[in-house]
């Protein structure tokens, strides 16, 4: 008679796999992606391609010829971090830089811990600021956005971002209405719709609302993270706005400029990174939003959510410790 | 449209597969040997009375219960004792096994064999009990807990509601779903039995949406008997848990470590009430139950009335043959089931189904690591952190483990069934339950 297998149960499994999940991701980010072609043109093809062939090639070079294990380079887990490290950087920087910041984020923050899974802080947020550290000057001057085939209107080849020009105002002196009234100010549907100086990735709100609204659907992120951390810098900001609307802007400005749109929703959710039960979600949310609402008002950098991320990256052992999931029959409520 | 009852934490949407719903419960042939393994039940296995060479007839009691929990055999059939002796059983170990060379179906006295049906309860409560523990009846659903200790309620509790398990979440097996259609007067009566001997006034069956002639056949039933009521319930797996069960119809949350009677319910299955009014109105001991036999290459997934002892090849050749590309066998349900290594070991009082799985489908994809996606936990029914278990009892970090509380994990599957990296989620569960469980014993 026949042997048949025996492993323990299941014996069933689900449709989820690792590879359909970054997949996911990728997909999410392509209205995002599309965003940044239409305003930087052929500048955001080049910068996405490098960091995402950069990526896939360091993470093969380190599987196969440093840790001579398999290579699972197709589980396109390096694919979704070269396009987040593209996603960070203005489309006019130098080619080598992204490939640096490849190496390090692929090289140092993924592949030294142990690769997918066993880092602690999220690899393109790592890769970013190591770029940021490095190239500072390249790293922070934007290229005017100019939406495909519409004519070159100024001279202007690079622009300062909406947050450099609140940040440069307030510590000239200026008054918030000076501020805003600076010809250089991207209006409101401009910033929501992408029409503006800043990273590739982050100048959509409503791209990246959308990639977004696409992942909770698929259940691979939950909403209340994201959320958490848009209600606490919305929240702070307008405390301030309150008591001083000369010197704090109006609050809706926080959220649909400079990187926290795509910060919230792509970065800080980053599974392996973000902590793992729904309680801790929203205290890291929360932590994640206060650290970026201080940083923007009274740090050194007029952006704040990388640094933000990162240190929240750090506490996320400790939150996972601290709250755990509901269990079942125990504090029974009577 | 009110919103379906289930319960809230945690549970999967396995793909159901009920390919033998709408086939009708037929009845085996005997086989000409049957293999009577000792241990069926959940508890001390009973002692034989009968030795090598008797004659013995269909019910007559082969071996019997001197645990307090353990419960009785019976003759499945009228023959000879060839042997008691060592064989495999579901385990794939090999166990003390009674060995019957069957001869004929010759019933002992005092057994009612017609399947007219009798509502009248002439039994005491005490009665009752008594009869269920000579009818050696344990629960059917699986655990063979047995079931006349489940009806004596310790000192100082009372039973408010008895819950009929109906929910059948198990994909794949339909023996519950069938009992319920062909046999609901029976199941009904074998309800009130219950009641009686619990003395409780409130019985509650349920069934999840997927059966919905079920419920529409018990609910026009129902109304015939006094006190039971029919639940539908939203479709998750794993709602037939007990835990999740009295969650899910009564909303009441069984604490950790604790019985149902704590939040005065019993739970029992609708096979189990199939047998109580077996035993207590026709006198008929435990000998033969519903079995599924069904996959996806079986030609004739089918329900069958087996007798205890029956080889689960029987089972299967009556089912269309095995089929070519068969990798895997389990005894039991997708989710829970024990897979086994071959077909020749004995249907026992707790089998409810044999599933065929395709060799494509018995192969686990290779792990990958965690990536922390906390879906395990999210799945979890009992509000565990599954990935965080798994890798303590990996590292052999039992005491925080046991903190952690690995020993409320039910089994069930639901963390591995839904992990994306494909790990065994649940082999290091069990692991660490077993030397948790161990730490937890030495330390009394
Ligand atoms: S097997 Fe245990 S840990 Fe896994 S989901 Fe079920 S109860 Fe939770
Ligand atoms: S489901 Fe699997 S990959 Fe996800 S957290 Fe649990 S163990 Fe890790």
């Amino acid at each position: 008679m026949s042997i048949f297998t025996v492993s323990g149960s299941p014996h069933v499994h689900g449709e989820e796999n690792v590879k359909k999940i970054m997949y996911t991701v990728v997909f999410a980010m392509v209205p995002a992606m599309l965003v940044s072609i239409y305003f930087f043109g052929i500048d955001a093809v080049r910068v996405l391609l490098i960091s995402v062939i950069s990526s896939l090639f360091f993470e093969w070079v380190i599987q196969k010829y440093l840790l001579k294990g398999p290579v699972t380079i197709n589980d396109g887990s390096a694919i979704v971090a070269g396009i987040l490290l593209g996603f960070n950087v203005p489309a006019n920087i130098p080619a080598w830089m992204i490939i640096m910041g490849s190496l390090v984020m692929i090289g140092v923050a993924k592949m030294s811990f142990g690769g997918l899974g066993n880092n602690p802080f999220n690899p393109a947020l790592v890769g970013r600021v190591f770029m940021l550290i490095s190239f500072p000057v390249q790293m922070t001057s934007w290229p005017v956005a100019k939406p495909l085939f519409a004519p070159q209107l100024t001279d202007a080849i690079t622009g300062p971002t909406a947050l450099g020009l609140l940040k440069e105002g307030v510590d000239a002196g200026k008054t918030i209405e000076q501020i805003v009234s600076d010809p250089q100010m991207p209006q409101y549907l401009d910033r929501l719709l992408g029409n503006m100086s800043g990273s590739l990735g982050e100048i959509s709100a409503v791209a990246l609302l959308l990639g977004g609204i696409f992942m909770v659907y698929r259940k691979v992120i939950d909403w209340q993270l994201p959320v958490s951390i848009i209600l606490t810098v919305f929240a702070v900001a307008g405390i301030f706005h309150l008591i001083d609307p000369q010197h704090y802007i109006e609050p809706s400005f926080h959220i649909f400029s400079g990187g926290l749109m795509l910060g919230a929703i792509f970065m800080a959710t980053d599974m392996v990174t973000s902590p793992m039960n729904m309680r801790g979600k929203i205290v890291y949310g929360i932590g994640v939003g206060l650290l970026t609402i201080i940083i923007r008002l009274w740090g050194a950098y007029p952006e704040g959510i990388s640094f933000a991320i990162l240190i929240m990256n750090a506490f996320t052992p400790l939150i996972n410790n601290a709250f755990k999931p509901k269990r079942f029959g125990i504090a029974l409520k009577k | 449209m009110n919103k379906l009852r289930t319960f809230t934490i945690g549970g999967v949407h396995p793909k159901e597969n009920k390919l033998s719903e709408q086939s009708s419960i037929t009845v085996l042939p005997l086989p000409k040997q049957l293999v009577i393994p000792l241990g069926q039940n959940l508890g001390a296995p009973p002692k034989p009375v009968v030795k090598k060479g008797d004659e013995v007839k269909t019910g007559q009691l082969l071996a019997r219960a001197e645990a307090f929990i353990s419960a009785n055999i019976h003759s499945p059939a009228s023959g000879k004792i060839a042997k008691i002796d060592e064989a495999m059983d579901a385990s794939g170990y090999k166990r003390q096994a009674i060995i019957i060379d069957v001869t004929g179906d010759e019933w002992v006295e005092g057994i009612e064999t017609s399947t007219s049906l009798n509502k009248e309860i002439s039994l005491s409560k005490q009665e009752i009990i008594s009869r269920i523990k000579e009818c050696g009846l344990v629960g059917l659903g699986g655990a063979t807990f047995p079931t006349h200790v489940k009806m004596m309620i310790p000192e100082g509790k009372i039973a408010e509601y008895l819950i009929i398990n109906g929910v059948e979440c198990e994909p794949y097996l339909t023996s519950d779903h069938r009992l319920m259609l062909e046999k609901g007067d029976e199941m009904l009566v074998g309800i009130q039995i219950m009641m009686k001997a619990l003395g409780t006034e409130k019985a509650i069956i349920g069934i999840e949406n997927n059966k919905p002639d079920a419920i529409a056949h018990l609910k026009k039933l129902a109304v015939n008997y006094n006190g039971i009521s029919i639940q539908p319930l939203k479709v998750k797996y794993p709602q037939g848990g007990e835990k999740q069960l009295i969650k899910a119809v009564v909303n009441r949350e069984v604490p950790s470590g604790k019985l149902p009677i704590e939040v005065g319910c019993v739970v029992s299955n609708v096979g189990t009430a199939f047998a109580v009014y077996e035993a207590v109105q026709k006198n008929k001991p435990l000998i033969e139950r519903v079995v599924t036999v069904t996959g996806t290459s079986l030609s004739k997934p089918s329900n069958f009335l087996v007798r205890v002892g029956t080889p689960v090849s029987d089972l299967i050749a009556a089912a269309g043959g095995l089929p070519e590309d068969t990798g895997k066998l389990i005894n039991g349900g997708p989710m829970m089931g024990k897979a086994v290594s071959s077909p020749d070991i004995p249907i026992v009082k707790g089998s409810s189904g044999i599933l065929l799985i395709k060799k494509v489908e018995s192969k686990r994809s290779t792990p990958q690591s965690c990536i922390r996606c906390s879906k395990c936990t999210v799945v979890c029914p009992m509000g565990l952190e599954p990935y965080l278990l798994a890798k303590l009892s990996k590292l052999s970090v039992y005491d925080k483990a046991e903190k952690e509380r690995i020993m409320d994990c039910i089994e069930c599957g639901s963390c591995q069934f839904t992990c994306p990296s494909s790990l065994p989620l649940l082999d290091f569960l069990r692991l660490g339950k077993q030397r948790v469980g161990h730490l937890i014993r030495t330390r009394k």
